[in-house]
């Protein structure tokens, strides 16, 4: 791991204390929310339960948090040792992602004070999707701590605690596989119980299969998302090629998830609902328009070589991911009622000043422990 | 062999998994009605719109009206009751009854013999009594995720979004009442009939006779319960042939009857398969024994353990 070094450079730019002014914005909203409960910052309803919290925090940001899922695979299972460069710095992406996930669910959940209840044993209700999503997503947050803690002690001195902890990181390694797949497959199987609820365009048996592949795709996108943008804004030389060659993956999976998407809707004949001409099939085109975009470009041998065309695609493949999910708990989501639901103003800034402070956490993480590998190796 | 559109899809997608299983393959068994289960029996032919079911719901709950707790238009927010009547109106308005007239409409919790909220809360809070079937809260149990009210295919369950500490809120059947040997207020407080109480068996008997009484003859509809204390004679409507509630997502404990289709009424369409059974039997195919899990761990973590080793190796 020698490799790897801290970055240098100040902390607080001015980028810094941008995200800092955002985090701050959310503090009175998070405080209003716990004084006078949650109609009185958000637009969530008895018809639509659940809002942005929920879908963008939880069930979008940790699949956007999948970098370290995808490249772990990689690396362990499939031994693609030359990837290791990549790893920490994914890992570390996700470990905020998840942990700032975690964080939220206090501000969404209704009577928050006793939510170890889920994990009494008298109370736990292991017929519940969700209980299965919250044990999992719970003891992944642990183990990704556990996978990232050799950055602390990776300094002289340390060696004991290191040689301690890194013989034990395979159990953490297949821990850090195994529970990703559990939950993300889950995060989609929790719509399963919602019936004609949801549009026949999103509802169907596979959703735990396509939550698990579209999570894996967004992992690899956000991989080389995180390192492009990390070589402009951090003025570091590019992965490049094994990112082009990190991309070679994503068509596959594209075409395996595309397959089952489709293959669903046409055999249960619900394909034509797609003209219905509303809001809901413009956002199914959106969404799937969104995950063609990188098959084609990165099915391309001259294209996908390119650092435009490789950034543009990985962006859409998270896109494409964000908005299928939105999809699935929002729009394609529908209480039958005269219910309407758009996120409000108190909503949003809480969730962007999350995304702040996990931003901010990343950035002292890579300028003061051993997370990139160094310029002058790379 | 008759070959209808779904065989004859099956045939064709033989080799493609996802035609040739039915919708509800994954499902576990279905579940029985338990054997005392209470239930309601809502004719909404009798039923005139008065109100009293919702009075008598609030004085039996001790509810107040709290119209900033519940932002639920559906529910009248100046009288919080546990039960709602609504209106489906169409045409001229002046003929209860007939398909294009006006009807009501009590909207209450189903009490569904497999329900959904039971199954996704991952905290126990909702439970279904053995013994009356009632589907029941419990405040020590809740963290308020709101689940139930995503799985609920009514949209049953209330949430206090205007609480900073909230309730989830619904109809428990009065059981509160139930056990001093009184019946819920909603059926004690019916002037009609519309709400009858009784057993299970008793007022799905009581419905299936109801669908066969000749229309426009006279019929003594029991009022309260099925007891027949109290009872008021009424010409018969012309029914729709169907007790809503003996197979909607697996059956519920509060049927209803009505001459105006079930659809105008504001109630779904469901299979006759709980959404529960069906996500459970994916789940626990999945997660049986924690048997795939285990072997999944077992296979990354021995991988796992080869590559980095071999890594140590190169690198030292």
């Amino acid at each position: 791991m020698s490799e790897l070094k801290p970055v240098k450079g100040k902390i607080f730019t001015l980028p810094f204390f941008i995200l800092l002014i955002l985090s701050v914005i959310a503090i009175p909203f998070i405080v209003k929310r716990f004084m006078y409960g949650l109609g009185a910052v958000s637009n969530l309803s008895d018809g639509y339960p659940w809002g942005m919290w929920i879908v963008y925090d939880v069930v979008t940001g940790t699949a956007i948090a999948c970098g370290g899922y995808a490249m772990a695979i990689l690396v362990y299972i499939f031994n693609k040792g030359q990837y290791h460069p990549l790893v920490r710095s994914a890992l570390l992406a996700s470990m905020f992602g998840y942990t700032l996930a975690s964080v939220s669910i206090f501000f969404d959940v209704g009577r928050y004070w006793q939510m170890y209840n889920i994990f009494l044993p008298w109370y736990s209700n292991t017929n519940s999707v969700m209980f299965e999503v919250a044990a999992c997503i719970a003891t992944y947050v642990l183990v990704m701590w556990l996978e990232f803690s050799p950055a602390f002690f990776e300094k002289p001195g340390q060696e004991k605690t290191l040689k301690k902890i890194n013989s034990a990181m395979f159990i953490f390694i297949a821990l850090g596989v195994l529970l990703p797949t559990m939950h993300q497959s889950s995060l989609g199987s929790l719509m399963i119980i919602a019936g004609d609820k949801l549009s026949g365009l999103w509802q169907t048996d596979f959703l735990p299969l396509l939550f698990l592949i579209s999570a894996i795709m967004m992992g690899f996108g956000m991989v080389i998302f995180e390192s492009m943008f990390s070589s402009v804004h951090l003025e570091r030389p590019l992965e490049k090629s094994l990112l082009s060659k990190l991309s070679g993956v994503i068509p596959k999976l594209l075409i395996v998830f595309l397959i089952i998407r489709f293959g669903d809707l046409i055999f249960k004949g619900k394909l034509g609902l797609i003209f219905s001409f509303n809001f809901q099939s413009l956002m199914f085109v959106i969404e799937n328009l969104l995950f063609i975009y990188p098959l084609i470009i990165l099915s391309s041998k001259e294209k996908k070589d390119q650092s435009k065309y490789l950034f543009l695609s990985a962006a859409s493949l998270v896109l494409a991911g964000a908005v299928y999910r939105f999809d699935t708990f929002l729009v394609g989501f529908n209480p039958g009622v005269n219910f309407h639901y758009f996120p409000s103003f108190a909503e949003i800034m809480i969730t962007v000043g999350i995304i702040s402070v996990e931003i901010m956490a990343y950035l002292i993480f890579i300028k003061t422990l051993p997370v990139l590998p160094d310029v002058k190796h790379a | 062999m008759k070959v209808d559109r779904r065989n004859f899809l099956k045939v064709l997608s033989a080799g493609a998994v996802t035609a040739a299983v039915p919708d509800n393959v994954f499902a576990r068994a279905k579940k029985d009605v338990p054997p005392d289960a209470v239930g309601i029996l809502y004719d909404s032919t009798l039923c005139i719109g008065c109100k009293n079911c919702e009075m008598a719901c609030q004085r039996y709950n001790k509810l107040t009206a709290q119209p900033s707790d519940s932002n639920n238009r559906d529910f009248d927010p100046y009288t919080f009751a546990l039960n709602k009547i609504q209106i489906y109106r169409n045409g001229d308005k002046t003929d209860k009854e007939s398909e294009n007239k006006y009807n009501f409409f009590k909207k209450a919790c189903m009490h569904c013999v497999d329900p959904n909220c039971v199954s996704a809360c991952p905290a126990s809070a909702l439970t279904k009594d053995e013994e009356s079937g009632i589907v029941s809260w419990n405040s020590d149990a809740c963290i308020g995720c709101r689940y139930c009210q995503v799985a609920c295919p009514y949209s049953i369950p209330k949430f206090e979004y205007g609480a900073a500490f909230p309730e989830i809120i619904k109809c428990e059947m009065c059981q509160h009442v139930q056990v001093k040997g009184k019946i819920p207020g909603c059926c004690d407080f019916c002037p009609t009939g519309a709400s009858v109480f009784g057993k299970f068996s008793d007022i799905l008997q009581e419905a299936k006779n109801r669908l066969a009484l000749p229309e426009k003859s006279n019929y003594n509809y029991p009022v309260g319960d099925l007891i027949g204390k109290r009872s008021k004679n009424n010409p018969v409507e012309k029914y729709i042939n169907y007790v809503y509630g003996e197979k909607e997502g697996g059956g519920t404990q509060y049927l209803i009857l009505s001459a105006v289709p079930f659809e105008n009424l504001g109630l779904p369409k469901l299979p006759d398969y709980s959404n529960a059974a069906k996500t459970e039997g994916i789940q626990h195919t999945l997660y049986k024994g924690m048997i795939a899990p285990i072997v999944l761990f077992a296979g990354l973590a021995f991988t796992t353990y080869k590559t980095a080793k071999a890594e140590d190796e190169k690198g030292e």
